[in-house]
């Protein structure tokens, strides 16, 4: 996994609540390899259905090309536990997404590929949409070790994240590595459950 | 020790090592795999490393199965027909159980869990699916993971997670004649919103759940995923117990004795405190359809399609009109009114026995008049259907009793799918933009609500129909 530490970006306004991640990659799609699905992400907002780019949706809009950090609404990446809904993302270049709250599986299969998600007051994440929308290619400065999204409008917000995950994404640690360095406390675990829930084997 | 919810106790029963910066590694009891579990056995190979507890894992394919027939065969996309040998080949090479095609245990994975007894109350369990909440119903803490989550659970039999908050939804009272399961979860969706419950474990309390039986649960459950839920539970009890023994992966003689005796001790304690509390009066909840988009977007079957006019909130207003815009619909049309071009019984929400039959009743000497499909949930599910003559009622009404069970037409990545701007009454979950199929259009709704509107042509008040 890519370490993250910061990031100095082209943000991207995506206004709708409630993005699912069928919105992010269409089930039709899930068989297809990563490459491919890089390839389709947001494929039915993107294309009408003749296959034509809808000029109006902001991912097909020239002036965020390059962009590295997405701003969202409410309740971003719910639905399907679907990971690709992230490996999308950071395929197409994305290492942020900022959202007033996301699902939870999409928030933790984020921090196993090195995504960054960051909850922001609900205000304010609708306040730098809109100057995103203003300025379009306007750029948003990220810094995990000291937890802060510098905004278009110089304005800092502190965010919020959990050490454990911070120190993993800094140092890009593998979640099944640091795991597998606990051997000794799991095996304890299934010894003592082997005397007092012996039906399960 | 002070009083504890029941997520409480299941969570400190698991617990391999609390962190001081919050995180637990929590031990996971069960792993249900299905197709869609490839890419964490692939994730496994990458590093050379076998499941760690394969008795405790558990595999069968439902996600790419083609409902018209069992046969691998058959399956005619190549990509399709690889996911399910790829469940073959890996459940093979570690030794892991796998109910497979032509098997007649196979199914969705969250109704052969609790079929077989492999969910039972106090475990933790997980699967790579967000519908895992469903396992709840029996008191486990069951929910999805992704997955790198998945290929986790398989190297360590643990996962790292931050403890949830804990919410309980209380229904009280007498559910009225021709409300389900499905009614009261939809009603709770609407009340609470998609997001309602993120970052809580729901317990559903209360005298109407607690009169639900089984397979009612298992759908309320379910759907606490479309409320933002990691999971949902309902307390053991005399139903849980009764409805376990026998069961084949269910302890049995003195072991089923030392899990009643624990299992009878995983109720929250009177005292319990709950970080949020919703109240519904079950004579409240009426037969329940959603409208737009959103699983949050459900009204009573009497209700008239919304106007974003009378929205205050201009994002909101936003998203109504794209969800209107979507389905085709205009406000204060009457929700009964609308036409329905095909329906849709099964998915992992409804494709129980009880379902099968709730549906089966409205239908009975009476024939559908748009295609109408029914996907059992299970091989067994299926055959006891069969036994009971369901099929025949469902056959003589022209419902096509299809052949396999699986996701079928609630995932759309099997080959069952809608047309463009078909309108479909679907027992599923999520009516998602494109969910069955590119510009397909969802109405979510109960087993007997889609026989009806089945029967009718268009969405219909189920308690209008005569049984």
């Amino acid at each position: 996994m890519q370490p993250f530490t910061t990031l100095e970006a082209i943000a991207v306004p995506l206004d709708q609540p409630n993005v699912d991640t069928d919105q992010i990659v269409p089930a039709r799609f899930l068989r297809e390899p990563r490459q491919i699905q890089a390839e389709i992400y947001f494929y039915d907002l993107r294309y009408d259905d003749e296959g034509r780019p809808r000029p109006e949706f902001v991912l097909n809009q020239p002036s965020y090309n390059g962009a590295r950090i997405m701003v969202a609404d409410r309740n971003f990446g719910c639905g399907s536990s679907r990971e690709c809904a992230v490996t999308v993302l950071l395929d197409n270049g994305f290492r942020t997404v900022i959202a007033p709250s996301f699902s939870d599986i999409f928030f933790n299969n984020c921090f196993q590929n090195g995504v960054l998600p960051i909850r922001l007051d609900a205000d304010r994440v609708k306040q730098i949409r809109e100057m995103l929308h203003f300025s379009p290619g306007a750029r948003i400065a990220i810094d995990l070790a000291n937890q802060t999204v510098l905004g278009p409008d110089g304005k800092t917000d502190h965010f919020a994240v959990d050490s454990f995950r911070k120190d993993c994404l800094l140092k890009g640690v593998d979640d099944i590595n640091l795991t597998l360095s606990y051997e000794g406390d799991i095996a304890a675990f299934e010894a003592r459950q082997r005397e007092t829930m012996a039906w399960l084997g | 020790m002070t009083a504890a919810t029941m997520f409480e106790k299941i969570w400190r029963r698991h617990i391999v090592v609390d962190r001081d910066d919050g995180y637990t590694l929590l031990y996971i009891d069960r792993h249900l795999m299905h197709d869609g579990s490839a890419m964490g056995f692939a994730k496994l190979r990458e590093r050379n490393i076998k499941v760690r507890r394969p008795e405790r894992s558990f595999a069968t394919p439902d996600h790419y199965v083609r409902s018209d027939s069992g046969r691998i065969d058959d399956i005619v996309d190549p990509r399709h027909k690889r996911m399910i040998e790829q469940i073959g080949e890996n459940t093979t090479a570690h030794r892991v159980t796998l109910f497979g095609l032509g098997d007649a245990r196979q199914g969705i994975a969250h109704v052969v869990g609790p079929e077989q007894g492999i969910t039972q109350p106090g475990l933790t369990l997980v699967c790579g699916d967000s519908h895992t909440s469903t396992h709840g119903a029996l008191g486990a803490l069951a929910f999805g993971i992704g997955t790198s989550e998945v290929a986790h659970v398989m190297a360590t039999q643990c996962l790292w997670q931050r403890k949830p908050k804990a919410m309980r939804v209380t229904v009280d009272g007498q559910l009225g004649v021709g409300v389900t399961a499905k009614d009261v979860i939809l009603a709770v969706i609407g009340k609470i919103g998609a997001a309602g419950a993120v970052g809580h474990v729901i317990e559903y309390a209360g005298s109407a759940i607690r009169s639900l039986s089984i397979e009612g649960r298992l759908t309320v459950c379910n759907m606490s995923i479309e409320a933002g839920a990691r999971a949902g539970m309902v307390a053991p009890d005399d139903k849980t117990i009764a409805y376990l023994e026998g069961r084949p992966f269910a302890p049995k003689g003195a072991d089923w004795n030392a899990a009643v005796e624990l299992w009878r001790t995983l109720p929250s304690d009177a005292e319990a405190v709950f970080d949020r509390e919703v109240r519904l009066s079950a004579a409240d909840v009426e037969p329940m359809m959603t409208w737009g988009t959103s699983p949050e977007d459900a009204l009573p079957i009497s209700a008239r399609v919304p106007d974003p006019a009378s929205v205050a909130d201009s994002a909101k207003q936003e998203a109504m009109q794209r969800a209107l815009d979507y389905m085709g619909l205009t406000p204060g049309t009457r929700l009964d009114e609308l036409p329905v071009d095909r329906v849709f019984i099964g998915s992992c929400t409804n494709s129980r026995i009880e379902d099968l039959r709730d549906a089966a009743r409205i239908v009975r000497g009476r024939k559908a008049t748009v295609p109408a499909w029914v996907v059992a949930g299970s091989g067994l599910i299926k055959r006891q259907a069969e036994a009971e003559g369901l099929d025949q009622i469902f056959r003589e009404a022209n419902f096509e009793w299809r052949e396999q069970p699986g996701c079928s037409m609630c995932v759309g990545m099997n080959g069952d799918i809608g047309k463009p701007g078909q309108r479909i009454a679907s027992t599923s979950n999520r009516n998602f933009v494109g969910r069955q199929g590119p510009g397909v259009r969802t109405h979510l709704v109960s087993p007997a609500m889609a026989a009806a509107a089945a029967i009718t042509g268009h969405f219909t008040d189920v308690r209008q129909l005569p049984v």
